[in-house]
């Protein structure tokens, strides 16, 4: 085997060494890249912004489970911090059991930040089974899937739920999920009710949901971290999102260079030494 | 009997659901709401169902000292220690909180952050341009890459733009083709579900 053939079967964990130096080191020395915003974001981030302060809430589905957590969290923390610097008034809810807690902890987080005051300012709807029972439900009546909150009160009593009947009254929901939940909100909550939605996935989804961003099925979407970056970087409060923008920056130029370096050691290999090239080793 | 009830259940609520969308009268409404609502009592008993499956599966994985059953000990005592935390309430700053937040946040972030590694590693490994196809595929793959982060922006202004061009032309009419390929399928399975000729929800094979 020649040099080029032996340089295809290094050690794997040479790899993941040079993966876990380009994840850390930006978190050491920042580069500070500049955040370029993107049509979508500008178009949720301009949906939230028209809700008049103090009126119907912002509903946020917290549809995502741990495994997403370091995506989609950041675009949780700057929705809210976006609403609530607003006084848009927000209710919460999810649609996944695993999603209660993180959307508790973020709500309550950046409620307290802003002074925000449960049942006046926000609202914790927590967590219904069945997906599109829920949505279709809420699109008759929310009191009939969520009839209280997550801490047992009833949804009459909440005075900022006052005339909040279905999706008439909800200026926009917007769903954060890292599964095919959104289509289950575009489907059974804008279809039949023309409910305005935006959403929030990673970025692995985000080109599945494009065409309902070109048909205005989506008002607007956020994907994955560049997404929340370029939400954090619109409401001038750089966070999660954009720290992991230098990461990932590195991470994404390093990839391409393994697959360039992969090519040409590969089509080395090939010219000089075609019966010993390597390169369909497994990963 | 066994099969023929659930069959016709099937099949009402299936036109049932149909049709209602064209008929807004009250009390056909009233009905929508009364099945939604079952509906979603029905879908929490699938927690309850997959509960169950899954201690019983690793029961039998004890009991029958299969390798790797000290695995199944820890999910016991994991499943255990969470639904006994559960019973004393879950608020902010409770021992099933503490655990979610300290335990399974961070384990399940690690697990999916872990595919950034074997991404590398298998895109160093095989990622190559054997065929117009493949050569395409790495470039459009690329300049996606490229365009997706702040330092695409800082190499050439036309990198986010041309990724935006694959998101919204070649990527979107490929999903397009799928999703309604994947639509008309899901008419034709319920159709077949309504009418008895796919039977495999009832626990056969027929």
């Amino acid at each position: 085997m020649n040099r080029l053939g032996k340089f295809l079967q290094i050690d794997r964990r040479w790899i993941f060494l040079a993966i876990l130096i380009a994840v850390l080191a930006p978190f050491i020395w920042p580069m500070g890249l500049p955040i370029v915003i993107t049509k979508p974001v500008q178009d949720l981030y301009n949906a939230v912004d028209a809700i008049p302060p103090n009126g119907e809430p912002l509903f946020i589905s917290i549809d995502y489970s741990p495994s997403t957590v370091p995506e989609l969290d950041p675009m949780a923390l700057a929705i809210l911090r976006h609403a609530f610097s607003k006084d848009i008034r927000v209710a919460v809810l999810t649609l996944d059991p695993a999603g209660y807690g993180l959307a508790e902890r973020a709500l309550e987080a950046v409620a307290a930040e802003f002074g925000k005051e449960r049942h006046k300012d926000y609202v914790f709807l927590g967590f219904q089974p069945g997906i599109s029972a829920v949505v279709l439900g809420m699109g008759i009546n929310i009191r009939n899937v969520f009839p209280e909150d997550a801490y047992g009160t009833p949804l009459s009593e909440i005075p900022m739920m006052e005339g909040i009947r279905n999706y008439d009254q909800i200026p926009l929901l917007i769903t954060l999920s890292g599964t095919a939940v959104v289509e289950a909100w575009v489907i059974y909550a804008h279809q039949p009710y023309d409910a305005q939605i935006g959403a929030g996935v990673t970025a692995v989804m985000a080109t599945d949901y494009y065409p309902f961003l070109d048909t205005g099925q989506l008002v607007g979407m956020l994907g994955g971290m560049r997404g929340a970056a370029e939400y954090e970087t619109l409401i001038d409060r750089h966070d999660a999102g954009v720290r992991g923008m230098d990461s990932q920056s590195v991470i994404h130029i390093l990839i391409i260079v393994l697959i360039v370096v992969g090519n040409i050691a590969y089509f080395g290999s090939r010219k000089r030494a075609p019966e010993t090239a390597g390169g369909d080793a497994a990963a | 009997m066994r099969r023929h009830v659930p069959l016709a259940l099937c099949f009402i609520a299936g036109v049932f659901m149909a049709i209602q969308y064209f008929i807004p009268h009250p009390s056909v409404q009233a009905w929508y709401e009364r099945l939604l609502a079952w509906l979603q009592t029905l879908l929490a008993f699938a927690f309850l169902i997959g509960t169950v499956s899954l201690v019983r599966l690793h029961a039998h994985k004890i009991g029958h000292k299969v390798a790797g059953r000290g695995y199944s000990w820890v999910l016991f005592v994991g499943l255990g220690l969470m639904v006994g935390f559960g019973f004393k309430g879950r608020a902010p700053g409770s021992p099933f909180d503490f655990m979610f937040q300290n335990v399974q946040v961070p384990i399940e972030g690690t697990m999916f952050s872990l595919l950034a590694f074997y991404i590398a590693s298998a895109a160093f490994r095989a990622f190559r341009a054997r065929t117009l196809e493949a050569t395409l595929l790495l470039l459009a793959a690329t300049i996606v890459m490229l365009g997706r982060v702040p330092v695409g922006d800082l190499l050439h202004r036309s990198i986010p733009a041309a990724t935006d061009w694959i998101l919204n032309v070649p990527n979107m009419a490929s999903k397009r083709g799928i999703m309604i390929g994947v639509g008309l399928g899901m008419m034709a399975t319920a159709l077949k579900i309504m009418l008895g000729i796919e039977r495999a929800w009832m626990g056969g094979t027929d």
